[in-house]
């Protein structure tokens, strides 16, 4: 999982906002790793992050190295209008993924490459990064 | 019924538009004081005053502009869409509990001066946006568009059945004369309009609106002293259910069993009517799917079968199993966040619907579902 391949900067395309909840997220997708929240209590995963575990109510918790493989759950082609950034991308193809660690706790909205053929649901997926601004933020593949 | 029954006693409602033409706190004192003129009372009848979280008039300014001595409930609901339905209930509440006497509740908007809420994202977005946005699910259409393909996906649902949903609303529309999209569509229409967000297509989405509604909330015995008949609040509820996030909600265990899934059984819990006891519902519908998830949540047929019952006609007025939206509802009539959907639950329990259903005995009304949401039953008093 390395930033190698994708497409140069977008100018302007909105960016997360770091906050202490989410940061070590974003910080490992700029080292090319996806993680997730773990409760380190009741072993369950949680996304998107949070302070305490829903289940168990525990404040522990580690960040966890995830494969990147996961299927498709669901997926939309956006066209315009959309904001300017977006609209230079479009018609695009965002997806929400089941990561394979826990498809039912483990959702995340991402993009898919502009190369990949329109996917189904169920199709895998697998994560890549793209640079956007001065952030590095998942982009998801089909295989 | 033991203690104090709540009711609408009057409505406030300026012309739906596509510029309402006057600033949105001038339209919401206009609206309040209308509806308060329909319900026979002044500014200095009103105890109470609740609003949506959007609104950009407070309820103390409110107060302050009408005049009113004694304000003495006050609150308010988030997440826009969800709130509306949740804010006649806190009213409702209110009388019941007898804190207050006379509750307003209203909503306000001019585009004009606030503009679409999706296209305002900064370079940077924080808080849950921070999952959504930076990968180009930015407007309420992508982050519904997402739900619609597991929807169809998990349930046999096809776009066709969405524009069974576009279809009906727009035949509702052509009826009533406040509506905005008066013009018939069919089936092909809708499926050879622009996507906007596939699955979504452009009939599949709400229509963007000015306007302005109010309605007084009061106890039955108030109301009967008002202009038209009391309107009675049978059943109000609330609902969000496990691991909830607002528009982006796919983080549950089962997305597809939405807020409305929650605000139905805490509804239907609370009161003797059932889905059997209705025979009209005013179905949120920023977007047509959320209408066939709706009739699921709140049993008007089986989960999975909302496609099939819109495609046995059953939205449409007069035939209809259940008409929905009778007024064209938010893909037709006006979008103010669902508030002209009370407004028509409202005019099919007076009778004075452009899609009237003979012999209504109660309505049921649903605020926006992939938000934090709420629930009417409104009933005719006889
Ligand atoms: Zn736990």
């Amino acid at each position: 999982m390395t930033a190698a391949g994708t497409p140069p900067p977008v100018a302007d395309r909105p960016v997360p906002r770091r906050d202490e909840g989410s940061a070590p997220f974003w910080e490992a997708c700029a080292q090319g790793r996806l993680v997730a929240q773990r409760c380190t209590a009741c072993g369950r995963f949680r996304f998107p992050p949070r302070p305490t575990c829903p289940a168990c109510r525990s404040f522990e918790h580690r960040w966890e190295d995830l494969s990147g493989r996961g299927r498709v759950w669901s997926w939309i082609r956006a066209h315009p209008p959309l904001l300017p950034a977006f609209a230079e991308l479009a018609p695009y193809i965002a997806l929400v993924v089941a990561l394979d660690e826990d498809p039912i706790h483990l959702r995340m909205i991402g993009r898919l490459e502009p190369a990949c053929p329109e996917p189904a649901i169920g199709d895998p997926v697998q994560v890549g990064f793209e640079r956007v601004v001065d952030q590095v933020i998942p982009l998801w593949r089909l295989g | 019924m033991s203690g104090r029954q709540a009711a609408i006693a009057g409505m406030g409602l300026l012309p739906f538009s596509k510029n309402l033409g006057r600033p949105e706190r001038t339209a919401a004192l206009e609206v309040i004081l209308q509806a308060l003129a329909e319900a026979g009372m002044g500014a200095d009848d009103v105890d109470g005053v609740v609003r949506t979280t959007m609104e950009s008039t407070t309820d103390a300014h409110i107060a302050f502009c009408l005049g009113i001595p004694d304000l003495r409930f006050f609150g308010e609901v988030g997440h826009g869409g969800g709130s509306g339905c949740a804010l006649v209930g806190h009213a409702a509440l209110a009388v019941e509990a007898g804190v207050a006497e006379v509750v307003v509740v209203y909503r306000a908007r001019n585009r004009s001066t606030g503009g679409r809420p999706w296209a305002q994202a900064g370079n940077q977005v924080g808080g849950d946006a921070q999952w959504s946005v930076p990968f180009g699910v930015v407007r309420p259409v992508d982050q519904i568009a997402m739900l619609a393909r597991r929807y169809m996906h998990e349930c046999g649902i096809t776009t066709r059945h969405f524009g069974e949903v576009a279809v009906a609303c727009r035949s509702h529309a052509a009826r009533n004369p406040g509506a905005q999209m008066r013009d018939p569509i069919t089936l092909q229409d809708h499926a050879a309009a622009r996507p906007v967000s596939e699955p979504l297509r452009l009939f599949d989405c709400c229509l963007e609106s000015d306007g302005a509604v109010a309605f007084v909330v009061t106890t039955l015995e108030r109301a009967r002293g008002g202009a038209r008949p009391p309107v009675l609040i049978r059943a109000h509820a609330q609902g969000v259910g496990p691991e909830h996030v607002v528009m982006t909600s796919y983080h549950s265990e089962n997305p597809l069993q939405s807020t409305a899934t929650f605000a139905a059984r805490n509804l239907y819990r609370r009161s003797e009517v059932g889905p059997n006891d209705i025979q009209c519902a005013q179905l949120y519908d920023a977007f047509s799917p959320l209408v066939l998830m709706s009739l699921e949540a709140y049993g008007f047929c089986g989960p999975g079968e909302g496609g099939a019952f819109a495609e046995d006609g059953g939205l449409q007025w007069p035939a209809g199993r259940l008409p929905v939206n009778t007024s064209g509802g938010s893909l037709s009539e006006a979008y103010v966040h669902g508030f002209n959907l009370i407004a028509e639950g409202v005019r099919q329990v007076r009778g004075t619907s452009t899609a009237q259903v003979a012999g209504l005995e109660h309505c049921l009304v649903s605020s926006g579902s992939g938000v934090p949401t709420s629930a009417l039953i409104l009933g005719a008093y006889r």
